[in-house]
């Protein structure tokens, strides 16, 4: 864990709305220095668990504790300390971006300068567009001002609820960019909610899996999925050989697709250069092996579980 | 924490467009006022005096500032409401019709706070409009009508007052139309914390100060009992600093009715907003 430093502990969280239970039962943890994947399909509670942790909502019992206090008993302490931004990052379009960021930086509990709004609207890249009113901002645009509100306070933690919804994919790519900037350059905590799968693990060091308001695993993002078979793409230039060998061999694995010349596998990753010599040894060519989708596999196997 | 906050809600009323709507609606039609009394003001004016003639003779600038002021509080003491409850309707709907609170209320400032500091926010804007409404009326009322003493009629007949005791007749009367516009900011600002857009807060302050008007005005005698109870009853209490003698007693009855429901309102609109869970 890194530093073993928890900025986060969510204990037997549930939340009922009358009769509906939006959360059930989650727990989690997150350390300081995590990129932290909150994973869920649409319905699973990860907004109602964001928002309860931001105390947008109350919940219905359990325990929130963020840098190690209480929220319920020390809100404006923990708030103080997190930047956020909760499903779509909605401004006061009659404003510019400038004057957005300076009404929300007022309120972030810490003296912020008129040259730090600049420089936090020039590392969103919206150096230019600061004293234009927001209705003539994309979505992207958009969703980079309220990664630059995130920051404005300098904050330990940045909670990310679903910031890709809408973007299209050189948005995706540039928000992507940006919360590994604000891991490794700012060394930021970043909880970040989403259910596009490749984005969390490309980005994550840990992540929590929820479904039905219920938490399914958590744990470092390496660990679960390599305890996982992986599925692997081989290429090869005799397709009808290489299914031949494996019929032959004695390998734990099973062919799931095969396309031109293309097969994929479910097999472990110590079974790959097995695979790999087994094919090269027999003239077989291999030209590329490529793991595909391992979390999302992953994920779908949890979910339909 | 409170004043950036309210500092910030003023940036925010500023801003809107909406917030123009009553400063450019009190402008037109207090011009319109101003403009037809310049125009035919002493038919009107003889129309009123027409009855006490044979009885009695008037002399001097009867149409004069003061009565035209007079006249614009009156007819617009009623549809001000209007105009505040556009902009105070919104101060917390329209966040969550915007989304904007859920950025407001992840900052480290209480909720209580931030409601108050919209309330001092709305009730400044009130404030403004009033002092516009009564810049409009008097100052420029007396810049085109000169000044003379203030001729009003009420149920115990015509009323003469002289000039120099008028001054503190209108910055009182003034104060307490202030009060009874402030109660209803404090009503639109209650019914915006429990919905979630703008429409909702200022359609349904106008439907109850329609529907308490309608009470008010009916003589049934069920209804007469809860007549007083209503802040619509007391919304032209500042017309008594218009009487002579004054009725002290009268006048702080209204004031008392009328803080009880500011004070009630806002207990309701503090509970709700503290409790309301944010799903927008």
């Amino acid at each position: 864990m890194p530093g073993e430093d928890k900025i986060i502990e969510v204990r037997h969280l549930v939340k009922h709305y009358g009769k509906f239970k939006a959360v059930e039962d989650v727990s989690f943890d997150v350390f300081r220095g995590d990129v932290y994947g909150f994973l869920g399909p649409n319905g699973a509670g990860k907004s109602t668990t964001i928002r309860t942790m931001l105390s947008l909502i109350s919940p219905t019992s359990g325990e929130i504790r963020l840098f190690g206090k209480n929220l319920l008993t020390d809100r404006n302490y923990i708030l103080q300390r997190i930047g956020c931004i909760v499903e779509k990052p909605d401004f006061y379009k009659y404003l510019s971006a400038e004057k957005n960021l300076e009404i929300f930086a007022r309120l972030s509990g810490v003296s912020v300068t008129k040259s730090k709004v600049h420089e936090i609207i020039e590392f969103v890249g919206l150096k230019g567009r600061e004293k234009d009113k927001l209705g003539g901002f994309s979505h992207g645009m958009r969703q980079r001002l309220g990664i630059a509100q995130t920051l404005i306070h300098d904050p330990e933690l940045i909670i990310l609820d679903e910031p890709t919804t809408g973007l299209d994919p050189q948005g995706i790519i540039d928000i992507r960019n940006l919360i590994l900037q604000l891991k490794n350059e700012r060394n930021k905590t970043v909880l970040l909610s989403s259910h596009i799968l490749s984005e969390i693990e490309l980005i994550a060091t840990r992540m929590v899996i929820i479904n039905k308001g219920k938490t399914i695993v958590q744990g470092s993002v390496s660990e679960l999925l390599n305890a996982q078979e992986l599925i692997v793409a081989f290429s090869v230039n005799n397709i009808e050989k290489a299914k031949q060998l494996l019929a032959n061999a004695s390998l734990d694995k099973t062919i799931d697709k095969i396309e031109h010349n293309s097969m994929l596998l479910h097999i472990s990753q110590e079974k790959i250069p097995v695979v790999n010599k087994l094919f090269c040894d027999n003239g077989v060519d291999v030209y590329s092996i490529e793991a595909k989708r391992k979390l999302e596999d992953y994920f779908l196997k949890l979910i339909n579980a | 924490m409170f004043w950036k906050s309210t500092y910030n809600e003023f940036i925010k009323i500023a801003a809107k467009p909406r917030s123009y709507i009553g400063v450019g609606a009190i402008t037109l039609i207090v011009g319109i006022i101003l403009f037809a009394m310049k125009a035919d003001g002493m038919n009107f004016i003889s129309f009123v005096t027409a009855p006490f003639e044979q009885s009695l003779s008037f002399e001097g600038n009867i149409l004069n500032g003061n009565l035209i002021a007079f006249i614009i509080l009156q007819m617009l003491i009623i549809h001000v409401p209007l105009l505040i409850a556009l902009v105070t309707g919104d101060l917390v709907s329209g966040e969550g019709a915007m989304g904007t609170i859920r950025l407001l209320l992840t900052k480290p400032i209480s909720r209580t706070k931030i409601l108050f500091s919209k309330y001092l926010a709305g009730c400044a804007y009130t404030f403004i409009i009033l002092l516009w409404m009564g810049f409009m009326a008097l100052i420029v009322g007396k810049w085109l009508f000169g000044t003379g003493d203030l001729m009003v009629l009420n149920s115990d007949g015509l009323i003469v007052l002289q000039e120099p005791d008028l001054g503190w007749r209108f910055a009182l009367g003034f104060s307490v139309a202030f009060l009874s516009l402030v109660t209803v900011a404090t009503l639109s600002l209650t019914l915006s914390c429990f919905s979630e857009n703008s429409i909702g807060p200022i359609v349904s302050t106008m439907a109850i100060i329609i529907l308490f008007n309608i009470i008010g005005a009916l003589e049934v005698p069920v209804l007469q009992k809860i007549q007083p109870y209503l802040f619509t009853t007391h919304m032209m209490a500042w017309r008594s600093f218009f009487e002579d003698p004054l009725p002290t007693e009268k006048i702080i009855h209204s004031i008392i009715i009328l803080l009880v429901h500011i004070v009630g309102l806002l207990g309701i609109a503090m509970y709700k907003f503290n409790k309301k869970d944010i799903l927008s």
